[in-house]
């Protein structure tokens, strides 16, 4: 591996295959795409094998001077390295979920996702600031397309209120940038990190970045466009979108706004509080009264990823990891139900919810996946969900019980709402002749929940392997924050043992009693 | 390989297999692998537990794989046997098998049969690894996967709304719980900087007498972890509050409720509270707080108790009602008494509702015990085990001789609340002698409408049915309507042929399938108080001794012990005059003058119609919690979402920029050419900008 440019290669691979399927028909075009994006997925096992955990903190690192002051930097620590490994997981997934669903322009469409696998990838080892915004901004071209062309009946006005959003908040962040390399004379991420702004300079730049990456997440009440582009984007347009695309922001606040700003990100702390509180409990009242299946997952997300913006600013390891884990599962359990979405969509074209019923019935295969899924979301403990929600809620409560207690209505109100769509789409009485008629999964669908739920429950069980390349990372950043970090509101008191302590009868100083 | 190993995985290695297999090889397949894994379960835990009571088992944690480490959190999957995790052992996978046994014979019927086997192991399981847990998030791991299984199981015939809204409910107040034991453990990790359970109670003491900022105010510190941990028993264990799921999940299939919603899950809050006993000594406001919570529920759930129509609800509300007495036991710092009452009544009740099972499937699905009657003499071996299990709830025993079960612990349970002479124990000691009085009530009552009288089964829908379609004709395999409540029958048309009121039907005993676990559970209704009252309340058979069958798996307060056994007479003879008055009302209503309970209830009116209607708490969630989260999240959704957030962001920014351009069209396609724009110029600006 030594010297080997293994990032670049895992850059060109898809690129080069998004050109070709430019020139060649449809089904050369998605089996091209699957190759492609396999070679990714192996790329990627390699590069996790290869990792040095305990190493340098930044591995397999590349330098090209493109020209004056502005470079080609690749390198990954092990939070990017996660991040990787969950979009090129979710790749392969995405084409095979396309498979059949896409029929026309397939090569535009299977070119869109390889570009779109380039530059998420990009984002996420790109180790020079421009390079980041490239990749970042331009990350999300492929997707406006995918939405817009491909998408359902009102994908133009749910592209253009994406677009809304995100366009005000990079500008803002770029502003920030130019003003953050001017003043640090660099535009090198890890000396960035390192680099102590002047608190008063980082109250806006932490502004700035907070647009662009609230945005991403997305927090409220900046959220509005993720149901619309769900409900509008194909399948595996969806699946992108809640697995890696959401993710930016909150890659953004760990590896951007904490480093960088920790001062203002401490200022901050109640902002995020109070934005991520009214996400868990108002998108959750939301979710439960959804009809459209696409719209309740996507209300459910805005709520999960509230979870994480909260536990990133708890500012301890539990908080960080328990964010990083929650992202992870996430993209790989709302994934999963957009799937399941896309499954029956794909067999009575409706996402209404009324429109199924009894599904356990002819799919009872289905029913299984989904069940998995719908429990992971709601954080059952031996599923990724439980470990993401527990370790963020612990780092949460280190700094506020109100906070966590407000956060944590959140396992009673997701069950509520889950539990809810599942019964009324796989239970109940087959009420609809058409969706007792559907198929249970066939080789292909089989192809793309079991590898899903394999991760979702091996990051349940056995998170170690998730954890361990971030811990140095997670305990540096820890570290650097440190000065930073918010006092708890337990303020623990050590006190005399209480004189009416339990165990002692009482009758028992005064003797006999009873008798 | 310790044992405990193959006890804990031999039923998660059924469930997976019979699960996975399906229906694509013969249920009796799925039936075995499950049945004989418990089988096995339950032969190794036995050993282990006679080992405790000889003496000659030490316990020990049996390590099983690295779980979570995040910075000092860390916690493990391991095993953990001592003699608290031994009671639970048995008391699990002994039900369990015989449940699972018992499911040969009375899901024979159903199509779906795998299903069901692979949902009864998967929950023993995970029941497996609440008991055996050495660390909190373990614990709670298994208080998941139970919830999961219960949820699975009460809405097994999947096709019934009732079932389903039933399994939903259950599922969702039981998080309101877990939202309580959830913070619980993070408040315990803030403190202490462990999840460990045994680090935490050794650590417990030092603490006592500290306090701690929690969500606005400040506590004593021990009080505020344990009054949260107590949240999520409460729901766990159906205490009042927080009850309301346990009558609904009486919708599941009667061997699961005689399994899950009798003698195992319900019972986990107690474990839990008995486990980390040393940790609730430190904090005397939550023990007030169990005593008081455990004895209202057990008033609570005897007065509606006493007025239900559904064998299985009234069932389901003394179960309820039991669970209130072992909560006041540890409450008042009898966890070893506690544990016994936990012991027997996993046996006497799981024989209740077994035989209420044998009942219902003797008379073809009819539950309501109005259309009961006269069935002593037709299902004799059914008769006899609910009998035993009737003597052993109420408690019927003599003082220095023999009892059944229930006497035994019931009585031990009341002696010690009046021995603690603290107030809030005061009143557990008359709310549960008054419970006591209801308990022996009800359940003469239940035995009563079943099995004397005459046949009153004309009227019953279920058995007309049977009469007019034969009785082959089965109703198994997720029907549309199972099992269902007998409230709202509406067939009142006494068959003219039949004036005995037999309609012509004539029940079955039950297969020996059903028998035979019946059997062995009437033996340990018997016998369970007798033989093991020794080590369970005084730790040993030779006088109090603290170190003795417990050892440290739970706090052991000798003091309480002694005083146990020195109250006054007229103390331990109150169960037992309670228990003959309870008798004796449910005979005279029952038995000799039948007009009496319709009279009573007309005259009480409002009272007879507060604890029908099961004091109206589900009317009271449903109006503050249920109603108004629909309403609020239509509300947010289509005021703020739509009406404020959309109309003055992104709409508004179109309107904004259509009135300038006057171009709608021209904008809406452009939108990506001018976003690729402003990022291209951006970047130019970047380059400009570091090149100067």
């Amino acid at each position: 591996m030594e010297g080997f440019p293994i990032l670049t290669t895992m850059l060109l691979v898809p690129l080069i295959a998004a050109i070709a399927c430019f020139f060649v028909n449809a089904q050369t075009a998605r089996l091209l795409a699957l190759g492609a994006t396999l070679i990714d997925l192996a790329l990627g096992i390699a590069l996790w094998l290869a990792y040095d955990i305990g190493g340098a903190q930044w591995q397999f690192t590349e330098v090209a001077d493109v020209f004056a002051g502005f470079e080609y930097r690749l390198g990954i620590d092990g939070i990017a390295l996660m991040l990787i490994m969950l979009s090129v997981f979710l790749m392969p997934i995405c084409i095979l979920a396309s498979w059949d669903a896409i029929s026309k322009r397939v090569g535009e469409y299977m070119a869109a996702f390889l570009i779109m696998e380039t530059l998420m990838i990009g984002v996420f080892a790109a180790q020079d600031l421009f390079l980041f915004y490239i990749f970042f901004e331009a990350g999300l071209i492929p997707m406006y397309l995918i939405i817009g062309i491909w998408g359902g009946a009102d994908r133009i006005y749910a592209s253009f209120k994406f677009f809304l959003y995100t366009l005000i908040g990079s500008v803002l962040m770029l502003v920030a940038m130019l003003w953050m390399v001017n003043v640090a004379g660099t535009s090198y991420i890890p000396t960035l990190m390192q680099y102590d702004f002047a608190p008063e300079a980082q109250t806006w730049l932490w502004l700035a970045f907070f647009a662009s990456f609230a945005v991403k997440v997305p927090m409220w009440p900046v959220h509005t466009w993720l149901p619309a582009a769900h409900v509008q984007a194909p399948t595996a347009g969806s699946v992108i979108l809640a697995g890696v695309l959401l993710k930016l922001g909150g890659y953004g606040f760990i590896r951007f706004s904490l480093p960088m700003f920790p001062e203002a990100s401490a200022q901050f702390v109640p902002l995020i509080f109070v934005l991520s509180v009214i996400a868990v409990i108002y998108t959750s009242l939301v979710a439960l009264v959804q009809e459209d299946m696409k719209k309740l997952i996507a209300y459910s997300s805005v709520a999960h990823m509230a979870i994480v913006t909260a536990a990133l600013f708890a500012f301890n390891v539990q908080g960080l990891e328990g964010a990083m884990v929650m992202m992870l599962s996430h993209g790989l359990v709302s994934g999963a139900l957009f799937l399941c979405v896309g499954v029956i969509y794909d067999r009575l074209h409706t996402r209404e919810i009324s429109r199924y019923g009894g599904l356990a019935i002819n799919m009872p295969r289905y029913a299984l996946f989904f069940l998995l899924f719908t429990m992971a979301s709601i954080g059952l403990p031996g599923t990724s969900g439980f470990i993401a929600e527990f370790l963020s809620l612990t780092g949460t409560y280190q700094v506020s019980s109100t906070v966590t207690l407000f956060l944590t209505t959140g396992i009673i109100l997701g069950a509520g709402y889950m539990l809810y769509l599942y019964r009324r789409v796989v239970f109940g009485v087959q009420v609809h002749e058409d969706a007792a008629a559907m198929t249970d999964l066939n080789a292909r669908e089989w192809a793309i929940l079991a590898p899903i739920a394999a991760a979702v429950l091996w990051m349940g069980v056995y998170p170690e392997s998730f954890l361990a390349p971030m811990r140095a990372d997670i305990a540096a950043l820890e570290a650097r924050l440190a000065r930073a970090a918010p006092a708890g509101d337990a303020h623990l008191n050590a006190g005399e043992p209480r004189a009416e302590a339990a165990n002692a009868l009482a009758g028992e100083h005064e003797g006999e009693g009873e008798h | 390989m310790h044992p405990i190993l193959i006890i804990v995985f031999a039923p998660l290695l059924a469930a997976i297999v019979a699960g996975l297999t399906n229906k694509s090889a013969p249920s009796v397949f799925a039936k075995g692998i499950t049945t004989g894994a418990l089988f096995l379960s339950a032969a190794l835990s036995w050993p282990i537990f006679l080992g405790f009571l000889s003496g000659s088992q030490e316990a020990t944690v049996v390590p099983v794989l690295q779980w979570v480490q995040s910075g000092t959190m860390d916690f493990d999957w391991a095993l953990r046997v001592d003699a608290l995790t031994a009671v639970m052992l048995v008391v699990i996978n002994t039900v369990s098998a015989l449940v699972h046994l018992y499911s040969w014979g009375y899901m024979e019927e159903d199509p779906d049969q795998p299903r069901f086997f692979a949902y009864l192991s998967l929950f023993t399981f995970a029941m497996l690894m609440l008991v055996t847990a050495d660390n909190l998030v373990q614990m709670f791991f298994g208080w998941e996967g139970v919830g999961l299984a219960s949820y699975l199981l009460i809405g097994f015939w999947f096709k019934k709304p009732s079932a389903n809204a039933a399994a939903i409910k259950a599922f969702v107040v039981n998080r309101v719980g877990d939202l309580g034991f959830m913070l619980g453990i993070f408040g315990t990790f803030l403190v202490f900087g462990t999840v460990s359970i045994p680090e935490i109670l050794g650590a417990a003491p030092a603490m006592s007498g500290s306090t701690i900022g929690a969500f606005g105010y400040r506590f004593y510190t021990m009080d505020i972890l344990c009054i949260l941990l107590f949240i999520g028993a409460m729901g766990k264990s159906a205490q009042l509050g927080l009850h309301t799921w346990l009558p609904d999940a009486m919708e599941g299939p009667t061997p699961v409720s005689a399994l899950i919603h009798a003698a195992t899950m319900v019972t986990a809050g107690v474990f839990m509270v008995c486990r980390l006993s040393p940790m609730f000594e430190t904090a005397p406001t939550a023990l007030a707080i169990v005593t008081f919570i455990g004895a209202a529920t057990c008033l609570f759930a005897a007065t509606v108790g006493t007025t239900q129509w559904d064998i299985k609800r009234v069932i389901a509300y003394s179960t309820c009602s039991q669970l209130g007495y072992m909560f006041f036991a540890a409450g008042v710092g009898a966890y070893g008494v506690a544990m016994f009452h936990l012991f027997t009544h996993a046996f006497f009740k799981a024989l209740l509702f077994l035989g209420a099972g044998s009942v219902i499937h003797a008379m073809h699905h009819e539950q309501d015990m109005r259309y009961y009657g006269g069935l002593r003499k037709k299902i004799p071996i059914t008769f006899w085990a609910m009998l035993a299990g009737t003597l052993a709830i109420t408690g019927v025993g003599v003082l220095g001789f023999f009892g059944f079960a229930g006497f035994y612990s019931k009585d031990a349970i009341l002696e010690a609340a009046f021995a603690r002479g603290t107030e809030v124990s005061n009143f557990a000691f008359w709310a549960g002698a008054f419970a006591a009085l209801l308990t022996s009530f009800y359940s003469w009552r239940l035995m009563f409408l079943t099995f004397w009288g005459k046949p009153r089964w004309a009227e019953s829908e279920h058995i007309q049915h049977a009469v007019h379609h034969g009785h082959d004709d089965s109703e198994h395999g997720n029907p549309p309507v199972q099992e269902d409540a007998g409230d709202d029958v509406a067939h009142h048309v006494p068959s003219p042929d039949h004036a005995d009121g037999t309609a012509g039907y004539h029940p079955h005993e039950s297969p020996w399938s059903m028998l035979v676990p019946l059997i062995v559970l009437t033996v340990g209704a018997i016998f369970a108080g007798y033989v093991f009252k020794y080590p369970f309340i005084d730790g040993s058979t030779e006088g109090v001794d603290p170190n003795g069958f417990w050892g440290n798996s739970i706090y052991f307060n000798e003091g309480l012990i002694h005083a146990l056994h020195d109250v006054p007479l007229w103390v331990k003879l109150t169960a037992t005059v309670v228990m003959l008055l309870g008798f004796a009302i449910a005979w005279m209503a029952y038995i000799r003058d039948t007009s009496i309970p319709a009279k009573a209830a007309k005259q009480l009116g409002p009272v007879y119609d507060f604890l029908f209607n099961k004091w109206y708490f589900d009317e009271l969630y449903n109006t503050i919690f249920v109603k108004p989260a629909f309403w609020i999240g239509r509300k947010f959704w289509k005021i703020i979402d739509i009406g404020v957030i959309d109309r003055f962001g992104p709409d508004g920014a179109a309107w904004v920029v259509m009135q300038g351009s006057g171009a709608a069209k021209r904008f809406q396609s452009g939108y990506l050419y001018s976003y690729a724009l402003v990022m291209l110029l951006g970047i130019v600006a970047a380059i400009t900008w570091v090149l100067l």
